[in-house]
């Protein structure tokens, strides 16, 4: 797109050719009022008061897009008298009780009737009774809502649920005299309003979504309110502290709210999670699980010293990827001064993934991250249950089809409802466990630039191409002559008589027609629905933006060398951009910082991990470590961004590098003195914590920490791939993952979780094994045995179940052989 | 004055003729520049240091002696005074007036205000606790000023002698008792924050015509 000038009020402004002119208007800090827009979704049009004056004509800044050398005035008479009319109308029968709503201080309805100086009213209508219900973890009063639909568009455009819409309201019309009497716009909006309400698409009385909570934070009146923080607390009170979420590796920018826990208790505490819902998304897990910080610990000067003997004892430490960069620079320290094997096996397998992706691609890192995937128009994720692997992706996924008009391919073998209701610009293939080759090999041959791929790779894809002669019956439209006896008046005689007239028409007739056809035995393979071609071609109309998504079933895959060099290979021959999916929060940091073993040795420490000795940021260890939300420290997230995040809620105990210190013989004072030597070799920056920004500018840009420097690497020559075996498949499939909103035992613990661990399965798992939700079973692998309940997914369907992982008391991860699916056989105890 | 006043009659301050009230001997201020000089004169040679005392003795002997016996007896203190708060409930039926919008919270210059609220068994905002640290509060009235529904306001206890440096008075402390309250006795407070006599010409109607 084109740079172009265009002059608001008089100030001369550069934008993109195309955008929107309040977008354009706000990266310049010149203030138009809008009520409804969401960046990043599409304009809705409900407030029509972002009303402007383009060249002489007026149009809404919200969704009028920019042309070189326009004329912009943001105030006119005119638009003044609309949007204090607009204004006046949302206060019409507005509740006057902002004293006990959660919305006041940073309520935008307050903001605006102040910024317009609404202080009188000269509409009215009679109201209609309104009253607030309980949607489960959302409130809803219907009283207090100005139906400016934000929180549709963001469950749609953004989150992809669909939950939301507008319902009747059943109001009285209004007043046929202000239909000449009020600004058009201002009656045109009333008019829709006092019509409508919010409502669940589902018609049920509860909401059953995936629970992100961001209808509540769009939210600009007190409607919609997550039911947990109802009245606990006012706006102004909270003490925001800005900071990564510690969840997966999507390291969402949040702020903990956080204020004192009661009269009687001077304690901070976490009242609720807030993000910048123009920029950033969040889903249940980061919005609600936010208080699993390690509670009332002390300086346990025995447990220390206890662990001081274990570090001389162990030989090992083990951890998980939930830890800091900095954590993980200081177990990399341990490795190089004492000699510890480091072991990590997810992030281990995704190291060695990113070792073999580089040898073809000659960089460090994947080249893209989600902000191009939510600017691409043509989406393919493999081998991730993206909604729970990251819940960001999938906005990303989901996002790039509303808002970029565009198309994408699932390939994943459990069936993901939330994917397919999408729409139909998404195309699930639900392949056999094992084939995530197939689906590589597909997109190369569906999209590589054929004569550039290496000739064996594409003679191999030539293989699966056979050309075929079939019979296909074709619909043919035939001219038919036929003579018709018609009555006619003969004119001579004025008598009626029978002539037989010649009549031709046209009549369908079935052809049967040989021929030859290209046929693709991948897609047979890969279970892809017969017209695959068809409808692909269809999906690719006007695409011009490619995006893959590749996740964790791929890294542990018994054949993830050859996948990861595939990855390479679409990368360097396609138009495709390549995400890869970290397991967890900071998989890829821990992956670039340490220097990770494969087997422990005879006595092990372990962080968040069981093992001879465990230090544990829940509380459940030998030695009390501090919690994410209690630490300050980088996240290295999946947009290749080193994220800083801060202390939410205080912590008295020890700390990693305090032991560091006492094992080292070091005096750090503080774990935050290691971010300036994060290695640079790596991508890593030399700059100090207090350094790193964490925030977004005006204009959406992200100035969180900083990226990750993609360095070159050296590459072979040898681009060769391996064959893969068409036949692989996992019988009795159960899959290793997690349901919406867990992912760890941190998100388990949170007084919002409700989710229970064990088997969870979809309507027809549970229909053909007889089951129902919560019988126990026995699920046997060729690993071993584990006993657990059965609970019901709404987010699935077909036949694979899956096993969770987030309560690590369950070890699921024992049954697996790396590999994220594997057979088991079910039976109820 | 027929009859001696009561204490009653003291509570009344607004000093007018008639009231318990007077003055003594009150002479006209001098106002031009020989008055002032005679002043001067009369008061240096005139002794009327022994005039001042004098009537002292005079008042004393007509047995006409209005101490207030205090702590026993105390006069009440003017309704725009900012002594320690009240929490006042609705007429009849008696509800607490506070909804724990947290305005007095905010507005506190001294922070020594603080309420803890949650939503009650019918969807309400309840405020379950509220204190004022009155060691700290300097009775600025802001609190008072701030609340929407008058119901927070100064009371008349002016004494705030306490055996800790923290004193906190607690809501349940601060509220009307419930019999006042229904039984009608609490007058509408006239003070600091009230709403004024002319509150109604000043509000803007809204076309309610339905």
């Amino acid at each position: 797109m084109a740079n172009v000038t265009i002059t608001v009020d008089g100030q001369e402004i550069q934008t993109q050719e195309g955008e929107f002119i309040l977008n354009a208007a706000r990266a310049n800090d010149i203030f138009i009022p809008a009520i409804c827009y969401l960046t990043r979704c599409s304009p809705t049009l409900a407030c029509r008061i972002c009303l402007v004056e383009a060249d002489g004509k007026q149009v809404y800044a919200c969704n009028a897009k920019a042309k070189d050398g326009m004329e912009i005035t943001t105030s006119t008479e005119n638009i003044e008298l609309e949007r204090r009319a607009i204004m006046e109308v949302y206060d019409v029968n507005h509740p006057l009780q902002c004293g006990v709503c959660d919305q006041s201080g940073e309520c935008e309805l307050q903001n605006y009737t102040l910024e317009l100086g609404v202080d009188s009213q000269s509409y009215h209508v009679a109201d209609v009774k309104r009253e607030a219900v309980d949607w489960g973890h959302i409130h809803y009063d219907p009283g207090l809502c100005i139906v400016c639909e934000r929180c549709v568009t963001a469950c749609k455009d953004m989150i992809g649920d669909n939950s939301l819409k507008t319902v009747a309201r059943g109001a009285d019309a209004l007043e046929a005299e202000y239909k000449e009497s009020m600004p058009k716009d201002a009656y045109a909006m009333w008019n829709k309003l006092n019509k409508s309400v919010i409502g669940l698409t589902s018609g049920e009385e509860m909401l059953d979504c995936t629970s992100c909570g961001e209808c509540a934070a769009v939210c600009p009146v007190g409607a919609l309110v997550d039911t947990d923080y109802m009245y606990t607390s006012n706006a102004w009170e909270h003490k925001q502290v800005p900071a990564t979420c510690g969840h997966c590796s999507a390291g969402c920018q949040i702020s903990y709210d956080t204020k004192h826990t009661s009269i009687s208790d001077p304690e901070e505490k976490i009242y609720r999670v807030m993000n910048e819902w123009n920029y950033v998304s969040l889903c249940g897990a980061g919005r609600y699980a936010y208080d699993y910080e390690n509670r009332d610990v002390t300086k346990d000067e025995v447990a220390f010293a206890n662990a001081i003997t274990a570090f001389e004892k162990a030989d090992t430490l083990k951890f998980t990827s939930t830890i800091t960069n900095e954590e993980a620079y200081i177990l990399q320290q341990l490795k190089e001064t004492k000699g510890y094997k480091l072991v990590n096996d997810e992030a281990k397998a995704f190291q060695t993934f990113m070792k073999d992706y580089s040898e073809i691609s000659g960089t460090s890192l994947y080249g893209s991250d989600l902000k191009v995937a939510h600017n691409s128009n043509f989406v393919v994720s493999i081998g991730t249950a993206l909604k729970t692997d990251n819940p960001n992706a999938r906005y990303a996924f989901n996002n790039s089809m509303t808002v970029n008009k565009g198309a994408g391919l699932y390939f994943h073998p459990v069936v993901d409802p939330v994917i397919d209701q999408m729409g139909k610009s998404v195309l699930s293939i639900n392949h056999a466990p094992l084939q995530e080759e197939a689906a590589l090999y597909l997109i190369l041959d569906l999209f590589a630039k054929k004569e550039k791929l290496p000739s064996e790779v594409s003679d191999y894809l030539a293989s699966f191409h056979n050309m075929k002669t079939i019979t296909v019956t074709e619909t043919i439209k035939e001219k038919v002559i036929e003579i018709v006896k018609e009555m006619k008046v003969n004119e001579a005689t004025g008598e009626e008589e029978e002539v037989e007239v010649e009549k031709s028409k046209m009549v369908p007739k079935k052809v049967e027609k040989e021929v030859e056809v290209d046929e693709n035995r991948l897609l047979e393979i890969l279970n892809a629905p017969k017209d695959f071609e068809e409808k692909m071609e269809k999906l690719l109309k006007k695409k011009d933006a490619f995006m893959l998504m590749v996740g964790p079933d791929l890294y542990t895959h018994p054949s993830s060398r050859n996948l990861a060099r595939l990855c390479a290979l679409v990368e360097k021959y396609t138009d495709f951009e390549l995400v890869m999916i970290p397991t967890f929060t900071n998989t890829l940091g821990v992956s670039q910082i340490c220097e990770l073993d494969d087997e422990a040795g005879s006595y092990s420490i372990g962080y968040n991990t069981d093992a001879d000795f465990k230090l544990a940021g829940l509380g459940d260890g030998d030695l009390d470590m501090p919690a994410i939300n209690q630490q300050e420290g980088t996240l290295t997230s999946i947009n290749k961004r080193v994220n800083p995040t801060n202390v939410a809620v205080s912590y008295g105990g020890y700390v990693l590098n305090d032991l560091a210190n006492a094992v080292l013989g070091k005096a750090v004072e503080n774990t935050i003195d290691y971010t300036e030597q994060l290695p640079v070799a790596k991508g890593f920056q030399e700059a100090t914590f207090d350094s790193l920004p964490n925030h977004y500018e005006n204009d959406g840009t992200e100035k969180r920490g900083y990226v990750l420097d993609n360095l070159a690497v050296t590459s072979s020559s040898d681009e060769s791939v391996t064959a893969f075996d068409d036949k692989a498949d996992v019988e009795n499939a159960l899959y290793l993952a997690n349901p919406v909103r867990q992912f760890s035992d941190f998100t388990a613990k949170p007084h919002q979780s409700k989710e229970k661990p064990g088997l969870h399965a979809s309507k027809a798992y549970l229909d053909k094994h007889e089951l129902n939700e919560g019988d126990k079973v026995k699920v046997t692998t060729a690993k071993g045995v584990v006993e657990v309940e059965v609970s019901h997914d709404h987010f699935i369907d077909g036949e694979i179940a899956y096993l969770t992982t987030f309560d690590s008391k369950l070890n699921s991860e024992a049954l697996f052989d790396g590999y994220r699916f594997t057979s088991a056989s079910i039976e109820r105890v | 004055m027929s009859k001696l006043p009561s204490l009653e009659d003291f509570k009344d301050r607004n000093v007018v003729e008639g009231s318990a009230y007077y003055d003594v001997d009150q002479r006209e201020a001098p106002t031009t520049g020989m008055e002032k000089f005679k002043q001067v004169v009369n008061r240096t040679f005139r002794f009327e240091l022994f005039i001042g005392l004098w009537v002292v003795l005079r008042e004393m002997i007509k047995f006409d002696i209005h101490t207030v016996s205090y702590p026993a007896e105390k006069l009440p203190i003017g309704p725009r005074y900012r002594a320690v708060h009240e929490m006042q409930r609705l007429w009849e039926s008696g509800t607490e007036r506070c909804i724990g919008c947290g305005l007095c919270e905010k507005i506190c210059i001294s922070d020594c205000i603080r309420m803890d609220t949650r939503i009650d068994e019918n969807s309400r905002k309840e405020v379950t606790e509220y204190t004022i640290n009155l060691g700290r509060c300097i009775f600025c009235g802001y609190c008072a000023e701030v609340c929407p529904e008058l119901a927070i306001v100064h009371g008349g206890r002016y004494e705030n002698v306490s055996e800790q440096r923290a004193h906190y008075t607690d809501f349940n402390d601060m509220l009307t008792p419930m019999d006042m309250a229904i039984s009608g006795k609490v007058a509408e407070y006239p003070g600091f924050g009230a709403v004024t006599p002319h509150e109604d010409e000043r509000i803007k109607t809204t076309p309610l015509a339905y």
